[in-house]
């Protein structure tokens, strides 16, 4: 391999062919931060659309079917096309930098496993032009409103997921290659970095729950086509089956969401508090318990769907346990700042934002786990309003400020800080104005999923759009600043952009080389 | 942790985009195919994909020829193969979940009994009235001859359960038992494969070779009479896809089975082939091992198979 990348200046063919073709994994990376990103603004205009509706009561804008296959698609397009392919892309740029590989360990399947996600989305996003419309039941897809009641765009539904968990798959299988086979000599597991450490984590839960995923959907697909009665009580199946088997997946998704954005805020905390992160090993060993529990408590998002109260002591517990390696978490990232010499730049403000309404939503969790308590929280705007904290607060916030953190060893070009403080001030705020209302409209008893409300939430949801068309302005924003440094932001080479930053990936130039680590780097 | 000096680092390569496109097709063309529109994209994206993955493994195999492939190339492949094997663990996972699921505790729900007899086995109030409400006359057993359906609304039901069950017949008639010579099959199959890996070990070709391909056809074998087991059930035993939520199990858990099965012997068909070419030594023999690792896993699944599906009633 000795040439470098092709350029727009070797002409468009060959220029295409580097994306088309690649195995590098910086560029792979590229594509699926890109991939992400594009499916984040469509996600967020099915968003949009929704609060559009809600602004008010009455239906004013779209029909009530139309609204079912918004809030489905938004639910889809973010949590598999937006936030799982934007860790993946930051898994590939800096796994190897931060271990000191040259590459991914099976360069050719990883570019397999991107190139797949384009096909999968445009077969999801086909079905809202079918007749029939596309899926509306909801993300979570419950049987028999699935198979059914479903219309027929749900097979196109189907398929589409099973070649997207095939992509999670291999991109997982090769994320633990990686880790496992390709680290630098020096390069314990105890002394990975923390974001990697999360992410192995979480590729074992993708091995281990999407094949699960798989057999749900495919057991939807015999009942719909093929004559099956797994979820129908008539041949005597059960429709609560799909849950049990949805959730078993469902929940180690949530985590598997949540631990990269965990190991995002564990780089950065540390960078802008200029000290080593706290409590290294009991972080590791916090994420592998929560690996570990996210298996043993799915039906705690089936308390009210009739289960023996066995059951229903045994998930609340299970689930409340969560929160100490949880706990911990939290504890560690406070304390790494702690008497810490802090600097607040774009990235560490959003990794703030994120410790404060990440435990936020915690102990919403911990308020849903009360499983008498779920009876009246159930199906409300306070579960929308709780896994909103987690995954955008969460998730989304870390996921920016991971562009922040990493954007000018990726492009060699330093963002505007102005412009990264004023973003994330209008994300904050916006963010808050959109969802802290949602936990009292559920409170209040709005029933989540419904074009419509009664008049006694009408303040509220105003309040909850209006917010939400700010913090969406607050992702444009965002894209305006990255497109803004790449192509004028001020050129740096340093290799340590971050006065505080350690690790490997802080050894290499910026930008960073196309290769990197050809030889083996020697790690202390 | 990495002992190379410098490492592997492939060209660029037009594979994955044509592996995708055959992936996108297949998975549209099945859905529009199910929904009657028809087989050509699924046909056209199957041919791409098959006639992709054969030029796939040709370049791997050759590559590693080649010696191109490093030790720690290997052992890449290694993991990968082996966590690929835990996902498909994992997919069974979910249907013998299901199974359990729909057979201990829903057929006793439906049937008006207790949930699970662990902690208290008076029948709740609901699963009564969900018996006498809803599916009056059903007796929860397994397996379940008549469904639910059945029981309450007779011949108008829509799920008509199945004549006979594919159960354990009795001492007398074991030997005219179809699942159990399969048994016996993929067991003595499990065996061979590890005698001709014994083989290759010991660089003796003949033993390789030839067990290697006697277990292939262990493995034809086994898939013939999975068929004439299926052709039997739907002639003559009533038992469909349809019958209820035991012939939905039933072929679900062995069909999938025999769809591995078959991926298995093809895997060690293929490494038969390599080995008749002079393929394969005691250093390199990861495409054999492999395959053979997924055939003791899918072996292990029958196991579990035969006695839930099977055996126990
Ligand atoms: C301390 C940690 C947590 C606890 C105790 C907890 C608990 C719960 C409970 C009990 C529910 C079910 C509420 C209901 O439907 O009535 C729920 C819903 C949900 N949680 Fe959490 N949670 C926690 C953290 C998280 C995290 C980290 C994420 C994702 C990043 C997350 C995402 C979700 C989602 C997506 C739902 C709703 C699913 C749906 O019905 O659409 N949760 N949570
Ligand atoms: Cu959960």
């Amino acid at each position: 391999m000795a040439h470098g990348p092709a350029t727009l200046a070797d002409g468009w063919r060959a220029y295409i062919a580097r994306w088309v073709f690649t195995t590098n994994h910086k560029d792979i990376g590229t594509l699926y931060l890109w991939f992400s990103f594009a499916m984040f603004l469509l996600g967020g205009a099915f968003a949009m659309i929704i609060r559009a509706e809600l602004f008010q009561p009455g239906m004013q804008l779209i029909r009530p079917e139309f609204f079912n296959q918004m809030t489905t698609m938004h639910g889809l397009v973010m949590v598999f096309g937006a936030i799982m392919p934007a860790f993946v892309g930051l898994a590939n740029w800096m796994i190897p930098l931060m271990i000191g590989a040259p590459d991914m360990a099976l360069p050719r399947m990883n570019n397999l496993s991107f190139w797949i996600l384009p096909f999968a989305f445009a077969i999801l996003t086909s079905t809202l032009f079918m007749e029939g419309g596309g899926p509306n039941f909801g993300w979570t897809f419950y049987a028999p409103l699935s198979t059914t009641y479903a219309p027929d765009s749900v097979n196109f539904f189907i398929f589409a997921i099973h070649i997207m968990g095939a992509s999670s798959i291999m991109g997982s299988i090769n994320i633990i290659a990686t880790v496992m086979n390709m680290r630098a000599p020096g390069m314990t597991y105890m002394k990975m970095p923390l974001f990697v450490w999360t992410w192995v984590i979480t590729a074992f839960l993708l091995v281990a729950v999407m094949p699960v995923l798989a057999g749900a959907v495919t057991m939807m697909l015999m009942d719909i086509n093929f004559g099956t009665s797994f979820f129908d009580a008539a041949g005597g199946g059960d429709p609560v089956l799909f849950q049990h088997v949805f959730w078993f997946f469902g929940h180690p998704e949530v985590y598997i969401i949540i631990l990269p954005a965990f190991g995002v805020v564990s780089q950065i905390i540390p960078t802008f508090s200029r000290k080593p992160l706290f409590g290294y090993s009991s972080m590791v060993y916090a994420t592998a318990a929560i690996a570990f529990l996210s298996f043993v408590v799915w039906a705690h998002h089936m308390f009210t769907v009739g289960m023996p109260i066995a059951g229903e002591l045994y998930f609340m517990y299970a689930t409340m346990l969560i929160a100490v390696p949880t706990g911990v978490k939290v504890f560690n990232w406070i304390t790494t700042m702690y008497k810490g010499s802090l600097t607040f730049e774009t990235p560490m403000l959003f990794s703030i934002a994120f410790v404060i309404l990440f435990t936020f939503g915690g102990f919403t969790g911990l308020m849903l786990s009360i499983a008498a308590a779920d009876m009246q929280y159930h199906d409300t705007y306070f579960v929308v309003a709780h896994f909103h904290y987690v995954m955008v607060a969460g998730a989304v916030f870390s996921g920016t400020a991971a562009i922040y953190y990493w954007l000018p060893k990726w492009c060699g070009k330093m963002y505007n800080e102005t412009m990264g403080q004023v973003q994330f001030w209008v994300a904050f705020i916006g963010f808050n104005i959109a969802f802290m209302p949602q936990h009292f409209l559920g409170l209040a008893g709005m029933p989540r999923r419904y074009a419509d409300y009664g008049l006694q939430f009408a303040d509220w949801n105003m309040v909850s759009s209006i917010g939400a068309f700010i913090y969406g302005g607050a992702q444009l924003m965002l894209l305006y600043n990255v497109i803004a440094t790449i192509r004028n932001g001020k050129p740096t080479t340093e290799e340590k952009t971050w006065e505080g930053a350690e690790g490997l990936e802080w050894t290499v130039p910026s930008p960073a080389p196309y290769h990197t680590f050809a030889k083996p780097p020697e790690f202390k | 942790m990495s002992t190379e000096s410098s490492y592997y680092v492939p060209e660029q390569s037009k594979l994955p985009i044509i592996t995708a496109t055959g992936m996108g097709l297949m998975a549209y063309g099945a859905a529009s195919w199910v929904i009657g529109g028809g087989n050509m994209v699924f046909t056209a994206g199957l041919i791409i994909m098959a006639l992709v993955m054969f030029k796939w493994w040709s370049i791997v195999i050759d590559e590693n020829m080649r010696g191109l492939a490093n030790d720690q190339l290997k052992r890449s492949y290694v993991l990968g193969m082996l966590w690929f094997i835990f996902s498909e663990v994992m997919f069974f996972a979910a249907f013998f979940g299901a199974l359990f699921y729909l057979r201990v505790i829903v057929n006793s729900w439906l049937g008006g009994d207790a949930a699970i007899g662990i902690f208290d086995d008076t029948p709740t109030d609901a699963a009564v009235a969900n018996n006498a409400l809803l599916w009056p006359g059903y007796e929860a057993d397994w397996p379940p001859m008549v469904t639910p359906d059945e029981a309450a609304n007779g011949a108008n039901a829509t799920f008509i359960g199945p004549d006979e069950a594919m159960s354990f017949p009795g001492w007398s008639k074991m030997l005219g038992w179809l699942p159990l010579w399969n048994t016996v099959i993929l067991v003595t199959s499990s065996v061979t494969v590890h005698i001709a890996h014994t083989g290759l070990k010991n660089n003796n070709r003949k033993q390789f070779v030839g067990w290697l391909g006697f277990t292939v056809l262990l493995g034809l074998i086994f898939l013939v009479l999975q068929a004439e087991e299926y052709i039997h059930a739907y002639q003559h035993m009533g038992l469909t896809l349809d019958s209820g939520i035991y012939g939905t199990t039933f072929f679900m858990l062995t069909g999938f089975h025999g769809a591995h099965v078959t991926l298995g012997t093809a895997m060690l068909a293929i490494a038969w082939f390599r080995s008749l070419k002079g393929h394969f030594s005691n250093e390199d023999q990861f495409g054999f091992e492999a395959a053979s690792w997924y055939w003791h896993f899918v072996d292990v699944v029958w196991i579990l198979l035969f006695f839930v599906v099977y055996v126990f009633d």
